[in-house]
């Protein structure tokens, strides 16, 4: 495998939902690429699919309800997808792993947080008590956890939220993971706390070398740390380019009303938000979904389907009048 | 170690505290036995039947001259075994078999949930009876049909825990590490489905050794020379007014064992609760 050849490869997902005789897609043809030590920026509203993509890489979608009908993901080379549970095993924990929203469930109440990063290196490593207690206090120490040794045999409850989140992360990097999956993993905490676990995971990726997904509904957490950004509407990656790209000129209107909707310190202080709901999943028409709430919309974004397609170098857009949007700029 | 502990039995409720002082009594006097009485729990003096309470004998004689306190202090050594093993033994399977009903789902939920309905459907009284025509009547006998019987309430109140733990964030942080499922069901989900278990075992327990007294009252449970405290009751009750402290005394031995152990329970209850609480 040369060095340039992606790290993960998801190519064509479609994962749907199905209750009653209700099917709720909740990922629609999803297509991206990510290279070892990059960091792609998911973002978009509730509902519109991050989360669903995140645990399906490592197949936490349960079924039934949920069926992956099409796609593949490919990581390392290996196909992802149809793995049974002790393949998936190999997978998670040691090759990705992941780390979620709320740390302050995260971590199981009854066990010492200590014991709980030390599990993984017990498990998968096979490493004695000793030696993998070594091993968490160390790992303690590099997510920025004081006095670790110390710290090592406390419970979940005597930590704070702060706290326990690095702690979910020094559980996630244990076994030196290739990719991190992070579903959200700032939206729990205080501005300030966000603003250092942001920086303790750049830091960690830049010290392993590990790619990350970051999962967010927040832009401003999303300039912070991606290489690029896939811009995520009702199950479908509406936009996907480099950060820079995105956020200089984005080319899809959900992509303009979501920065429109970052609360800014300067000038013209008025949020404007997008008009209206996302959509019901289980009743999409035949066009662009974001047609109803968008401002650029005419009547044949209602009936042509929106396919993410090249707009620029690197730069990929579901909408289908991109133009509309450089000349309301300019 | 010992401030730890010291810090623990600070938090303990009253409740907790007095209920576990007089079971640890309890428990101590049933071992101690031998040495808190000079009578034999069988041996038979005819010349002293049904004396009332004295010095030489504190709470008196029975109808064949048995010392009625040794019989008790005995009695708490078979009425403790009976009442632990009744509980324990299905609290275990009950436990595990609701614990992966409600992780695994599936046919295997379906399956357990059906027989956890014959079961609970089934009448005990005539499962006993049928099982005393088979073997005759016994210990052995109301062991069997409880342990048949009695797992049902452990496995629906581990099950519907576990449905409410499977879905939290923790089990699946500890699936998404790769950790194997028996690990994630027994290491992480387990010991947070436990409580509302041990919380029911001390009612149950109570409950159980109220059930074979019961049972042994009705002639259903232990055998006649055993000092079993239901047993007692019944032979105590064709003297009970020439002689009340033959049924009276034993009937006091079962209160008291059963408060103590709702208030290790209630106590318990509090404890528990409050440690789940101070976590949200």
């Amino acid at each position: 495998m040369t060095t340039t050849a992606p790290l993960l490869n998801v190519a064509g997902l479609c994962i749907e939902f199905r209750t009653g005789d209700a099917v709720v897609r909740a990922n629609a043809d999803v297509s991206f690429t990510l290279t070892a030590g990059r960091t792609l920026g998911v973002v978009g509203e509730s509902g519109s699919g991050k989360s669903v993509l995140c645990r399906s890489l490592l197949g936490l979608i349960p079924s039934p309800p949920g069926f992956v009908t099409a796609g593949s993901v490919r990581f390392e080379g290996g196909e992802l997808l149809g793995l049974d549970e002790a393949g998936l095993r190999r997978v998670r924990g040691t090759a990705i792993a992941m780390i979620f929203q709320n740390p302050m469930s995260g971590l199981n109440p009854v066990w010492p947080v200590g014991d709980q990063i030390s599990e993984g290196l017990r498990v998968h490593r096979g490493l004695a008590s000793r030696d993998a207690r070594a091993r968490a206090v160390a790992l303690m120490q590099q997510v920025g956890i004081p006095s670790p040794e110390k710290r090592y045999d406390e419970y979940p409850h005597q930590w704070s939220g702060g706290m326990l989140q690095r702690a979910m992360i020094a559980m996630a990097m244990a076994c030196e993971p290739r990719l991190l999956l992070a579903d959200e993993p700032t939206t729990a905490l205080d501005a300030t706390i966000q603003d250092q676990i942001l920086a303790l995971l750049v830091e960690l990726q830049e010290r392993t070398g590990m790619a990350m997904i970051l999962v967010s509904h927040d832009m401003a957490v999303i300039a912070e740390t991606s290489d690029e950004v896939a811009v995520m509407y009702a199950g479908r990656i509406v936009e996907l380019a480099s950060t820079a790209a995105v956020f200089r000129a984005p080319r899809h209107p959900y992509t303009l009303g979501l920065l429109g909707s970052i609360p800014r310190n300067t000038g013209d202080t008025r949020l404007r938000p997008i008009p209206g709901q996302p959509p019901n999943l289980v009743e999409l028409g035949p066009g662009c979904s974001f047609a109803d709430r968008c401002v650029f919309t005419s009547a044949e974004c209602r009936v042509t389907p929106a396919a993410l397609r090249p707009v620029g170098p690197a730069h990929l857009s579901a909408c289908l009048f991109p133009e509309r949007m450089t000349a309301a700029s300019a | 170690m010992t401030a730890a502990v010291r810090a623990e039995l600070a938090r303990w409720p009253a409740s907790l505290k007095v209920g576990s002082a007089s079971f640890a009594l309890i428990v101590l006097t049933g071992l101690f036995a031998p040495w808190l009485t000079a009578y034999d729990p069988y041996t038979q003096d005819l010349a002293n039947f049904l004396q009332p309470p004295s010095w030489q004998h504190p709470f008196g004689t029975d109808q064949v001259g048995r010392d009625v306190f040794t019989r008790v202090l005995y009695g708490i050594r078979i009425d403790l075994q009976i009442g632990f093993l009744t509980t324990y033994v299905p609290m275990s399977y009950g436990l595990l078999l609701g614990a992966l009903a409600g992780y695994l789902g599936g046919w295997f939920d379906t399956v357990l949930m059906r027989l956890l309905d014959v079961a609970v459907a089934f009448p005990f009284l005539v499962l006993i009876i049928v099982i005393i025509a088979i073997l005759g009547p016994g210990v052995h006998t109301i062991y069997i049909a409880v342990f048949i019987l009695a797992w049902t309430m452990y496995a629906r109140l581990a099950r519907s825990e576990m449905l409410v733990e499977r879905g939290k964030d923790y089990v699946l942080a500890a699936r998404t590490l790769g950790y194997p499922t028996s690990r994630v069901i027994f290491r992480h989900a387990m010991p947070n489905v436990i409580n509302s278990s041990i919380v029911f075992s001390m009612a149950d327990f109570v409950l159980n050794i109220l059930l074979v007294s019961g049972l042994s009252f009705l002639g259903l449970g232990v055998e006649a020379p055993l000092p079993e405290w239901g047993a007692m009751i019944a032979e105590g009750r064709d003297f009970i007014f020439d002689a009340w402290w033959i049924a009276t005394l034993p009937g006091l031995a079962i209160v008291l064992t059963g408060v103590s152990l709702s208030l290790i329970g209630d106590g318990l209850a509090h404890r528990l609760g409050q440690r789940q609480r101070s976590f949200l």
